[in-house]
Parts: C-alpha cells; sequence; structure tokens
C-alpha cells in the first residue's frame, strides 16, 4: 500500500481545476445565502454562463466577450430569481428548481438554433479559450527538488480563473467580514427586520447579493466552456451546481471553509477519473459509484448533525414582508 | 373574509399562468425561427390525433400522475419534497426484484406485488430525509437533492455490478418473464370492441394511477390523518398545539409521498421497458413539481396537469421529430409553468386581488346607497 500515491501530483493538478468551477459557484451561494435568500439555481446559471460563453466567444473569437456574455445570462437569471424571490415574494426553492429547468432547456434550444450541432457549440479554438499562464520563474524553480515541481505544476500553469477563483476567497472574506456592506449583508440574512429598522433597504441588499451570486456563477460557467473544456455541450455542469451548494453546507456558509470544502470534493472528482491509481495505493478496488455518491453522503451526514452541526442563515428562505 | 372568489383562486389563476408561460413558449419558438401555430398543430395531432398519440400522452400522463400525487402529498404537509426522482429510480428497482426473483403464476399478482415493491423501496428513499427533517432539522429539499444523486449511484452500481446479465455491456438488467407482461391499452380495450393503437405503452398502471388520484383525495379530504397533514401544513406550530406530531406527520407524509413517486415504476419499468435500464425515470420526477405547483396540490388537478403535461411529452417529441425543435422545448415549457405557478404566484395574484377588490368595493358602495 503505498497512500502517498493518492496524492501524485497530477491527481493534485486535476484537482486545482475541478475545484475551480465549484469554489466560485460555491461563494456565489454563500454571498446569496448569507443575505437570506436560498439559491438551487446555482446549477442553471452556471449551465446558461457555460453556453453564453463559449457561443459568443465561438463567434467573436475573444474568450472576454465570451466571459462577459457568460456573466450576462447569469446575470438574467439572477434578475428572475430575485424578482420571483424578493420582489414577488415567491418561493425561493421553487424558483431555483425552475431556474435550472430554464437553462437546461434554452441553452440546447439556442444551441440549436445558432448553431446547429446537436445542442452543442463548434470546439473554441486558440483566442475563444483562456489558456494555462505560466508564472514567473515556473520553468527555472521545476528542477529544484519537491518545491519546483509543485511550483511548476500544481501552482503555475493555470489559466487566470483559477487564479481569480482562488483571489475570490480572501475577497469574500473581506467584504463580508470587514466592511460595512459585508456586515449588513449578513444581517439581513440573519434578522432583517432589524436591517430595516436601521434604515437600510433589505431589498436592495438582498439584490445585491444575488446580483453578486450571479456574477460569481457566470464566471464558473465560462470557466467550464472556455478553461476547463473547449466548448459547451448540452448539461454540461453535471451537477456541480448542486456539488457546490453541498461544500457550501460543508462549509457551513465560511469562505475560508468553502475553499477547503470545494478543493476536497474537486479532489474527489479527480480521484474518480484514475481508478487506476486508487487501486495501486489501497490494494483494493474503489466502486467508482461510491466516489461520485461521496460528495452528497458527507453533506447528509454534516446536514444529519453528526459531525458539527451545519446552521443556515436564520432568515433563509422568508421573504422579508415590512409589518404594517 | 377571502379577497378573491373560489373560482378565481382555483381556475383563473392557474390559467393565467399557464397562459403566460404559453405566450413565453411562443415567443422562445419564434425566436428560434419557427413558426408557433404549426408548432401547436403539429403537437395536438400528433399527441392527440390517434390512438397513438393517445397511448403515449396517456403513458407519460400515468407516470406524471404518480409523481405529481407525490409532490402534492409533500405540499400539503408543508414539505417541498424535490426527491421524486430518486424515489421513483428506487422504486424500479423494487419493480425489478420483485419481478425478476418472484415467480408470479399471473400478472394481477404480479401488479399487486410489484406495486408495493416499488412504494415500498420509493418510500424508504424518501424515510430517511424524512427523519433527518423530523428529528434533526436537516432541510429536507437538501437533502432530498442529495438523495437524488445518491440513487442515481446505487442504480448505477446495481446495474452494472449486481443485476446486469453476464455477457451483456448495457447496464441493465434481463427482459422479465412473460407472466409479469401487463396488457397494454391495446390488450384491455380490445374485448370492448374499442381499437387502440397496439404501438403504444399506455397500459394498465393507467387505472392505478387514477385509482391513487381518488386514494389521495379521500387521504388529504376526508380523514383524520389527511386534516392532521394539512393543519400541519398549514401551521406546524399550531398543530402542535392542537396535539398533532410533527415527528409524525413529516414521516407519514413523506412515505406516501416516496411511496406515490416509487409506484411511477410499475408503468414505466413494468408495464413499458418490462427491464430497468439506467435513465428510467428520464426527468419525471421533477415535472411532478411542475404538475402539483399547476394542479394547486389537488388529486383532480394533479390529473388534470398530469394530462397536460403527457400531451406536452408526446407533442414534443413529435416536434423533434418532424421540425428543427429539438425536445428540450418542452423543459422550457415546463421550466416556465414551475416559474409562473409556483415562483411568480404572487404576481399573477396580486393585481387579480386589487380588481376583485375593487369590483367588490364598487359593489358594496352601489348596494349601500339607497339607503342613505
Amino acid at each position: 500500500m503505498n497512500f502517498l500515491a493518492l496524492f501524485d501530483l497530477s491527481v493534485l493538478d486535476t484537482t486545482m481545476r475541478l475545484a475551480t468551477p465549484l469554489l466560485l459557484a460555491c461563494l456565489a451561494g454563500l454571498f446569496s445565502e448569507r443575505a437570506g435568500i436560498f439559491d438551487i439555481g446555482l446549477e442553471g446559471k452556471m449551465l446558461a454562463a457555460a453556453f453564453f460563453s463559449a457561443a459568443l466567444a465561438a463567434i467573436t473569437g475573444s474568450v472576454w466577450v465570451g466571459l462577459a456574455a457568460g456573466i450576462g445570462a447569469s446575470l438574467v437569471l439572477s434578475a428572475v430569481h430575485g424578482l420571483a424571490s424578493i420582489t414577488f415574494r415567491g418561493n425561493q426553492l421553487i424558483s431555483g428548481v425552475a431556474i435550472n429547468f430554464l437553462a437546461a432547456g434554452l441553452t440546447v434550444l439556442i444551441a440549436q438554433s445558432w448553431f446547429q450541432q446537436g445542442g452543442r457549440t463548434p470546439s473554441l479554438l486558440t483566442g475563444g479559450r483562456f489558456e494555462p499562464i505560466t508564472l514567473p520563474f515556473a520553468d527555472a524553480f521545476s528542477t529544484v527538488p519537491f518545491f519546483g515541481p509543485i511550483y511548476a505544476e500544481l501552482i503555475s500553469g493555470h489559466s487566470i480563473l483559477v487564479y481569480v477563483a482562488l483571489l475570490c476567497v480572501p475577497g469574500t472574506w473581506y467584504i463580508l467580514f470587514r466592511t460595512r456592506f459585508g456586515l449588513r449583508l449578513r444581517a439581513v440574512g440573519e434578522n432583517p427586520a432589524a436591517v430595516d429598522t436601521a434604515g437600510v433597504s433589505v431589498i436592495g441588499l438582498r439584490f445585491a447579493a444575488v446580483g453578486i451570486c450571479g456574477i460569481l456563477c457566470g464566471i464558473a460557467g465560462a470557466y467550464l466552456a472556455t478553461g476547463l473544456q473547449a466548448g459547451f455541450v448540452k448539461d454540461m455542469t453535471a451537477g456541480r451546481g448542486f456539488i457546490a451548494l453541498a461544500a457550501l453546507i460543508f462549509a457551513k456558509w465560511r469562505p475560508w471553509h468553502a475553499l477547503w470544502a470545494t478543493l476536497l470534493f474537486g479532489y474527489l472528482q479527480a480521484i474518480a477519473l484514475r481508478p487506476d491509481i486508487i487501486e495501486g495505493a489501497l490494494g483494493f478496488k474503489v466502486q467508482v459509484q461510491l466516489l461520485d455518491a461521496l460528495p452528497y453522503i458527507l453533506t447528509v451526514v454534516i446536514l444529519a448533525g453528526f459531525v458539527g452541526k451545519a446552521i443556515p442563515p436564520r432568515a433563509g428562505g422568508e421573504p422579508y414582508v415590512k409589518e404594517r | 373574509m377571502d379577497v378573491m372568489p373560489k373560482w378565481a383562486e382555483v381556475v383563473l389563476v392557474p390559467l393565467i399562468s399557464l397562459a403566460l408561460a404559453a405566450i413565453l413558449s411562443a415567443l422562445v419558438i419564434l425566436a428560434i425561427g419557427e413558426d408557433p401555430v404549426a408548432a401547436v398543430k403539429l403537437m395536438v395531432s400528433g399527441a392527440l390525433g390517434s390512438t397513438y398519440g393517445w397511448g403515449y400522452t396517456l403513458y407519460y400522463a400515468t407516470n406524471f400522475m404518480f409523481t405529481g400525487l407525490a409532490v402534492a402529498v409533500a405540499f400539503h404537509a408543508g414539505l417541498f419534497n424535490i426527491g421524486g426522482e430518486g424515489q421513483a429510480m428506487l422504486g424500479g428497482l423494487g419493480v425489478a426484484l420483485v419481478c425478476l426473483f418472484i415467480p408470479w403464476p399471473h400478472w394481477t399478482l404480479a401488479i399487486l406485488g410489484a406495486t408495493v415493491g416499488a412504494a415500498v423501496f420509493g418510500a424508504a428513499w424518501a424515510a430517511i430525509p424524512a427523519y433527518l427533517q423530523a428529528k434533526r432539522g436537516s432541510h429536507i429539499v437538501i437533502t432530498t437533492i442529495m438523495f437524488n444523486f445518491i440513487a442515481a449511484a446505487v442504480l448505477n452500481y446495481m446495474l452494472v455490478n449486481v443485476l446486469r446479465p453476464q455477457g451483456s455491456m448495457d447496464p441493465a438488467t434481463q427482459r422479465f418473464p412473460e407472466a409479469v407482461h401487463l396488457p397494454s391499452l391495446h390488450e384491455l380495450l380490445a374485448p370492448l370492441g374499442i381499437s387502440f393503437s397496439k404501438a403504444a405503452p399506455a397500459n394498465v398502471s393507467l387505472l392505478i394511477a387514477i385509482v391513487a388520484c381518488v386514494a389521495v383525495w379521500l387521504l388529504i379530504w376526508r380523514t383524520a390523518l389527511g386534516l392532521e397533514i394539512r393543519s400541519y401544513g398549514k401551521s406546524g406550530r399550531a398543530a402542535r398545539y392542537a396535539g398533532i406530531g410533527s415527528v409524525r406527520i413529516t414521516m407519514i407524509a413523506m412515505l406516501i409521498s416516496g411511496g406515490l413517486a416509487g409506484m411511477m415504476a410499475i408503468n414505466n419499468v413494468m408495464g413499458e421497458a418490462e427491464r430497468l435500464v439506467l435513465n428510467a425515470v428520464e426527468g419525471a420526477g421533477f415535472i411532478g413539481i411542475a404538475v402539483a405547483l399547476m394542479g394547486r396540490s389537488h388529486p383532480f388537478g394533479v390529473f388534470l396537469a398530469a394530462i397536460l403535461f403527457g400531451f406536452l411529452y408526446q407533442g414534443g417529441a413529435e416536434l423533434a421529430l418532424w421540425t428543427s425543435i429539438p425536445r428540450e422545448l418542452i423543459v422550457v415549457i415546463q421550466a416556465l409553468v414551475i416559474l409562473f405557478t409556483g415562483a411568480l404566484d404572487n404576481m399573477v395574484r396580486m393585481p387579480l386581488e386589487r380588481l376583485f377588490l375593487a369590483i367588490r368595493k364598487s359593489r358594496t358602495a352601489k348596494a349601500t346607497k339607497p339607503a342613505e
């Protein structure tokens, strides 16, 4: 048995790349849920963003136009969610379900209408994708034992959005815990009446949170279609929005924990791609299905409160009604 | 006093929501360069123009009745069961085990056994999230979503590693024995002198689905348990004050809900495929949400909404066959129905309430005038 083989550099490298969309979506959900708006539509927003970023990148040849289009598409769905759950005080969960289906259907419908390739976009060429960035000195350091390969392979050589996602973690922490906006945002998720009494707009804050959620989901989706893969295929998010939701619960709605949780779930996805490594390291075969289901099982265990208790923001899921 | 008369609440609001969803769907069809009127015509002729079309429409409707009732029962208890998909998958597993490993002499007995198997497996899959909600306060929406994914993994494991016949590459069970073949509507209606398409998959489970609609209606509105479920759904706190145990109601409502979702499998697994395949449920569990919302959680409403969605499904398949509109159009329509009848309910309701209030005011004003 050789447990170290489980942490093969190539697996860890894949972990980074697979964790990035999870991390972005998880932080997106964090903003929304901290403000008291449940969002099970992360999946749909990512999917819409993935399609529109790939489509626009394919048409214009510019990945940045694609990114903007992806964020725009995700924001439109966020606006629908906000309209339904904030303005019209509808059921946030039902709205999320609707958004997921809307994205799943519309992306294929539009893809078929624009490209006639059976619900996918054309493969993206250079310029239409986010290319890996080699960090300074990566080549020079790669000969240094141990740290050299880690720097050269694991840390360097990802696309810019990976680094953006990582920077979003301290960014989110700073915004939520060190700014007035963040304090109010958290307060609106715990006790909106108090925020209202203080003369701050509950509706405005919640829309801001849902908007930030849209932007982050947009980046996550754009990364899927233009960074991780080269183009959009039907249902390409493949449940990542829900894994991000699971990670959010796992992280108990905290930014740094979100990073660890998404890295863990990203690692599970990465190792599931390499059954040979698992068998070599553990000496027995682990069912792929078990690895697939593990993030969800872990989340249920956490939710059940057997390993620490995950307590969501108190006003989560409830529309705010001013007293009359 | 209610602001709106009952007929407006029950008929007008859903109809307006549906109309909004239909208008937006038409705009979507226009936007992708197709003709909405021609599309509707094709859907109607494809889904309702022949007994073949009707056979598919009713087959899909049977699935949606079960999953719609499942969501509706949970809604009555104030619970949102998003896990119909996973429960129906497990129900399929239950049906497969019952059909493959018990030597049934006749289909009439087999369908009883399969119904029990499907319901027990579906209910068992709903039991864990229900228990966690009732006892440990874990949010049932999140746990049922997680259980959908876990169910997919379980089914995948069972089909690939356990139930797959030797030498077969296809992740599916072997065909069920001939004795458990359920009569299709063709075979049922032939003795009555009605000729019904032989190829269509609608079968005797349709009757069971209708019985289930009636049974759920009786349960919810004609039994003490139903009253408890409804009062718990209206206000958990008030119900507890009245001595209704929240753990008990949560468990019972979810077990019934999961059982109903699981029972869908007698239609799609036993009635149609006659073996268990990987993607047997095909999203019917989620369509149950749209069906329950549209049917206002009333069994008769669910019945009508299920037929409507059956029509959309079959019509959508015809569209995909004859035009360049992909099947995903139905997913869009489904999303719009969920959006308008569920999440944006207040958008439709608020102006209507204002309208009815204005009408009532002007009426009372007129009525009081002569007295002056």
